[in-house]
C-alpha cells in the first residue's frame, strides 16, 4: 500500500458518491411531505 | 483471494485519511437502508398475474407481509452469530459477503417473481437479504469507533443514518423503475428486482473494496485521550462471549428493546392515526407526507442525537430520550383533542428523531461500556433486541387499538391508551438505563487471555 496522502480529489469524489443519492431521495421526500400542509 | 480480505492487506498506512470511511460505511447502509422501503413492492406483488388489478390467483398483502418479517428476523440472527466472525475476519470480508447476500437476495426473488413461487422470494430477499441486511449493518461500525475515538457517536450516527436514509433512496428509485418497465403484460417488478439487486451489489462491493483499518494503536493527530477518567467509558475491552455474562449487557438489550419498541409500534401506524385524529382535514396523500416527513427526521435524529452524544454522554443522552419521550407520547392525545395539527406533527417529528437516535448511539454506548476491540461483535449480539421489538411494538399498538374499539372507544380516541402505555414503556427504560454501572473488572480481558480473533496470546501471554 502507497504511504502518499490521501488526495482531496479521491475524498471529494468519493464523499458526493454517497452524498448526491441522498440528497436526490431526501429532496423527493420533502416534496411529498409539503402535502402535509398543502 | 483469502489474502485480499484479511485485516492486514486493509490496514491503512500513515497517510490515509480517516474521513474516507464513513462513505464506505455509506456505501453499504444507504443499500441495505432499502428494506424500510420494500412496502412499495407490495401492491404490484398483488397483481403479479392479473396486472392491472388483482384476480383470486394473485399473491395476498399477508402472504407478502412475511418476505419483511423473515428479512428482519434473518437481521437479527446474522448480526447475532455473525458479529464475532466479522470480528475475526475483519469489515472487507463482511462488506463483501454482505453485498453477495443482498444483491442475489434480490435476483432470486426476480426469479421467484418470473416463477410466481412465494417461497423463492421468501429464500431472495427474507433469508439471503436479511443476512445480507446483518452482516452489513454491523461491519463498518466498530472499525469507524476505531477510526474515531475522539467522536465515536458521531461516527457510527453517520453510517446508521444511512440506513435511515436508504429508504428514502430505495423508495422513489423503485417506483420510477417499476413504472419504467411496466408494460401490458408486466407489472415490472422483475426487471426492477434485477437492477436494484446489481446497483445494490456493485454499491456495496465499492464499499467492501474502500474500508480500511487503522493500524493497531492508532490515535487521530494532536488528539490525547482526556487525561480525568470518565468512569462510564473503559480503557479496557470485555470479550464477546464474556460480555453476555455481565448485567449491562441485558441492561442495554433492554434500553434498546424499550426504546425501539415504542418508536416502531406508532411508526408503522402513523398513517392511519393521523388521519383518523385529524378526520376530514389530512388526506392520504397528506398522511404519506407525514410518514416521510418521520422518516427525515428519523434520519437526521440518527447522526445528530449521536453526535451530541459525544459530549453529553451517552447515559444522559439516554435519560433525555427516556424522559422526554415519555412526556411527548403523553403530550400527543392532547394535541390530537386539541386539534392542534402542526404541534401534534411537531411532537411526533421529535419522537421520532429519538428513536433514531437510540439506534445510532447504542454501539459507542457499547464502546464507553465494554471496550472498542469486540464491539462489533457485541453489537450484534444486542441487535437481537430489535428484532424483538420489531415483533411486539405492532403487535402492542395493534393489539390495544383492536381492544378499545371492541369497547366502543371511537377510532380517533384509540390511540390515546397506546400513547400512555408507550409512555409506560419509556419509563421502564429509563430505570434500565439508571441501572448501568461500570462493567466489573473480572470481566476486562487479561492481559493473558487467549485472544481468539488474532489467534494470538498478547505479548507477554502465555506461550
Amino acid at each position: 500500500m502507497s504511504k502518499k496522502p490521501t488526495s482531496l480529489i479521491a475524498l471529494i469524489v468519493f464523499w458526493l458518491y454517497v452524498v448526491l443519492p441522498l440528497i436526490w431521495g431526501v429532496s423527493a421526500t420533502i416534496k411529498k411531505a409539503l402535502a402535509l400542509f398543502a | 483471494m483469502s489474502a485480499f480480505f484479511s485485516k492486514s492487506h486493509i490496514t491503512a498506512d500513515s497517510g490515509y485519511s480517516r474521513w474516507m470511511v464513513p462513505p464506505s460505511a455509506l456505501a453499504v447502509h444507504l443499500c441495505i437502508g432499502q428494506a424500510y422501503a420494500f412496502s412499495v413492492f407490495n401492491d404490484p406483488l398483488t397483481r403479479i398475474i392479473g396486472i392491472s388489478e388483482s384476480v383470486p390467483e394473485d399473491w395476498k398483502l399477508t402472504t407478502l407481509g412475511w418476505i419483511f418479517s423473515l428479512a428482519i428476523v434473518f437481521l437479527g440472527l446474522s448480526a447475532a452469530f455473525g458479529g464475532k466472525w466479522l470480528e475475526k475476519v475483519g469489515p472487507r470480508l463482511t462488506m463483501f459477503v454482505a453485498a453477495c447476500c443482498f444483491g442475489s437476495g434480490f435476483w432470486l426473488s426476480a426469479l421467484g417473481v418470473s416463477l410466481h413461487q412465494i417461497w423463492l422470494v421468501y429464500l431472495g430477499y427474507g433469508v439471503l437479504g436479511g443476512i445480507g441486511l446483518g452482516l452489513g449493518y454491523v461491519s463498518p461500525v466498530s472499525t469507524l469507533i476505531k477510526w474515531f475515538p475522539d467522536r465515536r457517536g458521531m461516527a457510527t450516527g453517520m453510517a446508521i443514518m444511512g440506513f435511515g436514509g436508504g429508504a428514502m433512496i430505495g423508495a422513489p428509485l423503485a417506483v420510477g423503475l417499476m413504472e419504467y418497465f411496466k408494460s401490458e403484460t408486466s407489472v415490472g417488478v422483475v426487471e426492477t428486482f434485477m437492477v436494484m439487486g446489481s446497483l445494490y451489489f456493485v454499491s456495496m462491493l465499492i464499499g467492501a473494496l474502500t474500508i480500511r483499518i487503522p493500524p493497531e494503536n492508532w490515535q487521530p493527530a494532536g488528539w490525547v485521550a482526556p487525561a480525568v477518567s470518565n468512569k462510564m467509558i473503559t480503557k479496557a475491552h470485555v470479550h464477546i462471549d464474556q460480555a453476555l455474562k455481565t448485567p449491562q449487557f441485558y441492561l442495554l438489550w433492554l434500553v434498546l428493546c424499550l426504546n425501539v419498541t415504542a418508536g416502531i409500534g406508532v411508526l408503522g401506524q402513523a398513517s392511519v392515526m393521523i388521519q383518523e385524529m385529524f378526520k376530514g382535514t389530512v388526506t392520504p396523500a397528506a398522511a404519506a407526507g407525514f410518514v416521510g416527513l418521520l422518516s427525515l427526521f428519523n434520519m437526521g435524529g440518527r447522526f445528530l442525537w449521536s453526535s451530541f452524544s459525544d459530549y453529553l454522554g451517552r447515559k444522559n443522552t439516554y435519560y433525555i430520550f427516556f424522559a422526554v419521550g415519555a412526556m411527548l407520547y403523553s403530550l400527543v392525545p392532547s394535541m390530537g383533542m386539541a386539534g392542534n395539527k402542526t404541534l401534534f406533527v411537531l411532537l411526533y417529528a421529535l419522537i421520532m428523531s429519538m428513536y433514531g437516535g437510540g439506534f445510532s448511539t447504542i454501539p459507542a454506548y457499547l464502546a464507553d461500556i465494554f471496550g472498542t476491540r469486540y464491539v462489533g461483535g457485541i453489537h450484534g449480539r444486542l441487535l437481537t433486541a430489535w428484532a424483538t421489538a420489531g415483533v411486539l411494538g405492532p403487535v402492542l399498538v395493534n393489539y390495544l387499538r383492536e381492544y378499545q374499539l371492541a369497547q366502543g372507544v371511537a377510532k380517533a380516541d384509540a390511540y390515546n391508551v397506546t400513547m400512555y402505555i408507550m409512555a409506560a414503556i419509556l419509563v421502564l427504560g429509563f430505570i434500565c438505563n439508571w441501572l448501568i454501572k461500570p462493567v466489573h473488572e473480572k470481566h476486562h480481558l487479561k492481559h493473558d487471555d487467549f485472544d481468539e480473533l488474532e489467534g494470538v496470546y498478547p505479548k507477554g501471554g502465555k506461550a
